[in-house]
């Protein structure tokens, strides 16, 4: 058995570069809520722990050019208390608390959320539909890349050896938009999600939607953004027209497995409504600042 | 092995010990400073039992590793009572008979107070939510959210 060692480093090209020299006997540590779990599992057995939250940067919320920058290591319980982001983006900070008990929220962030990619990560959906960016540093430098493009299987990100994400980006936002997101689990909390459904919309002066996005979580393999879902709600107004192609646009983007969270006949079905009924929220949300 | 020395605050007192790189905090607490007091309920996060306060935020001691603590400020379960005098949670607990066996009082406990230190006046339901993450197999919770909701309106008046 190899021998087991942490490092927190705080400048992001050490971590990069510890994180390259462990290969793929390394693991990036955020809130640890997912992977040190997997540790006491015996699912991983990592030789080197390269601990992200004391890297600069990764933790804390900044505006920029109207904008958020949200370190990835940020746990949940300091985005809830964001007042700014709170009211710019409320699906994407819902969808973040909705994650585990308060212990869990003192710890779990979106990075590691995205990074761990389950594809019932609360989340993700969220940050999809908002057209969250995430910057990514690895050995040979920063790229940035749409949080979309990440998860790529259950469990298994696009990310290179030695890479990771120190932070996560949503955009600046236009007048008369909003966002929602909703999951579907047997009770009131503490549980993973059976699907989810993230929607971020923006209206124009009449209330006609000029623009949506509608992402789905724990109905295939990854997250996805069902486009022809979105598309079903552009031009429209909220009439039950519109509604009714957007549940069923969503349904067609499904492909879920069937577990003991759910069948996949249910999955489906319900992922329709929880677009629906995210896409009611976030209509409400835009118009009210109208 | 490699250990790791760790410098951290808790309870107030300074403490120093060494950790094998894969433990967790509450592998430090229980078995390099003696504080037992913090229970090994899942050790997945889930029941809470292990439930202490790092720099003002309720965690899961099993879900952190013991070199995270480095520099941190640790409050658990020991440190609850002032000497042999109980915090109004702790007689609350007594007098509502909010447990049984006791294995997750020590978790609920240090819950509640992160609770209360953040919000003194808490509604039943959002006491409910914030007590989520604390599983009890023996009492059904209602003895507890009154023994909590109890503690709040006594301390409310000490402040006063």
């Amino acid at each position: 058995m190899s021998e087991l060692s942490y490092l927190a480093p705080t400048a992001a090209e050490e971590a990069a570069a510890a994180l390259a020299a462990g290969g793929n006997l390394a693991r990036a540590l955020s809130g640890g809520t997912d992977l040190l779990v997997q540790l006491r599992a015996g699912r991983v057995k990592p030789g080197l722990i390269v601990d992200l939250k004391r890297v600069a940067g990764a933790i804390g919320i900044r505006e920029e050019n109207g904008g958020f920058v949200i370190g990835a290591a940020t746990p949940g319980v300091m985005v809830g208390e964001h007042r700014g982001l709170a009211r710019a983006w409320p699906g994407v900070v819902e969808a973040l608390e909705l994650i585990g008990s308060t212990q869990i929220q003192s710890r779990a962030s979106l990075g590691g959320n995205l990074c761990n990619a389950s594809p019932a990560a609360d989340s993700v959906p969220a940050m999809v539909a908002a057209r969250a960016t995430c910057v990514i540093v690895g050995p040979s430098g920063r790229r940035t890349m749409a949080v979309e493009a990440i998860g790529v299987a259950p469990g298994r990100t696009c990310l290179t050896a030695g890479e990771f994400v120190l932070e996560i980006a949503l955009p600046t936002r236009a007048a008369r938009s909003a966002d929602a997101y909703l999951r579907s689990i047997p009770r009131t909390e503490m549980d993973i999600a059976v699907a989810g459904a993230g929607v971020n919309l923006t209206l124009d002066p009449e209330g006609v939607i000029v623009d949506a996005r509608v992402a789905l979580g724990a109905v295939g393999p990854t997250v996805m953004l069902a486009r022809d879902a979105a598309a079903a709600l552009e031009g429209a107004r909220l009439d039950e027209g519109a509604l009714a192609r957007l549940d069923e646009a969503a349904r067609a983007a499904c492909i879920p497995i069937g577990d003991k969270r759910g069948t996949a006949e249910f999955r489906t079905r319900i992922a329709g409504v929880l677009a629906r009924r995210a896409t009611v929220i976030a209509y409400a949300r835009a118009k009210e600042r109208g | 092995m490699t250990r790791t020395h760790i410098s951290a605050t808790v309870n107030g007192d300074p403490v120093e010990f060494l950790s094998d790189a894969g433990a967790t905090l509450l592998d430090a607490l229980r078995d390099e400073l003696g504080l037992t007091g913090s229970k090994e309920g899942c050790g997945s996060g889930d029941c809470g039992a292990c439930s202490v306060i790092v720099d003002g935020r309720l965690v899961c001691s099993c879900l952190m590793l013991a070199a995270e603590a480095e520099g941190r400020r640790i409050e658990t379960i020991e440190g609850m009572a002032d000497g042999s005098v109980l915090h109004p949670l702790q007689r609350k607990f007594l007098e509502h008979a909010a447990l049984q066996c006791g294995f997750c009082t020590p978790g609920l406990l240090v819950a509640a107070k992160a609770l209360l230190d953040a919000n003194p006046d808490p509604t039943e339901s959002e006491t409910r939510y914030w007590l989520a993450g604390n599983l009890c197999r023996c009492t059904g919770y209602d003895k507890v959210i009154r023994a909590v909701m109890d503690a709040a309106a006594e301390l409310r008046q000490v402040r006063v």
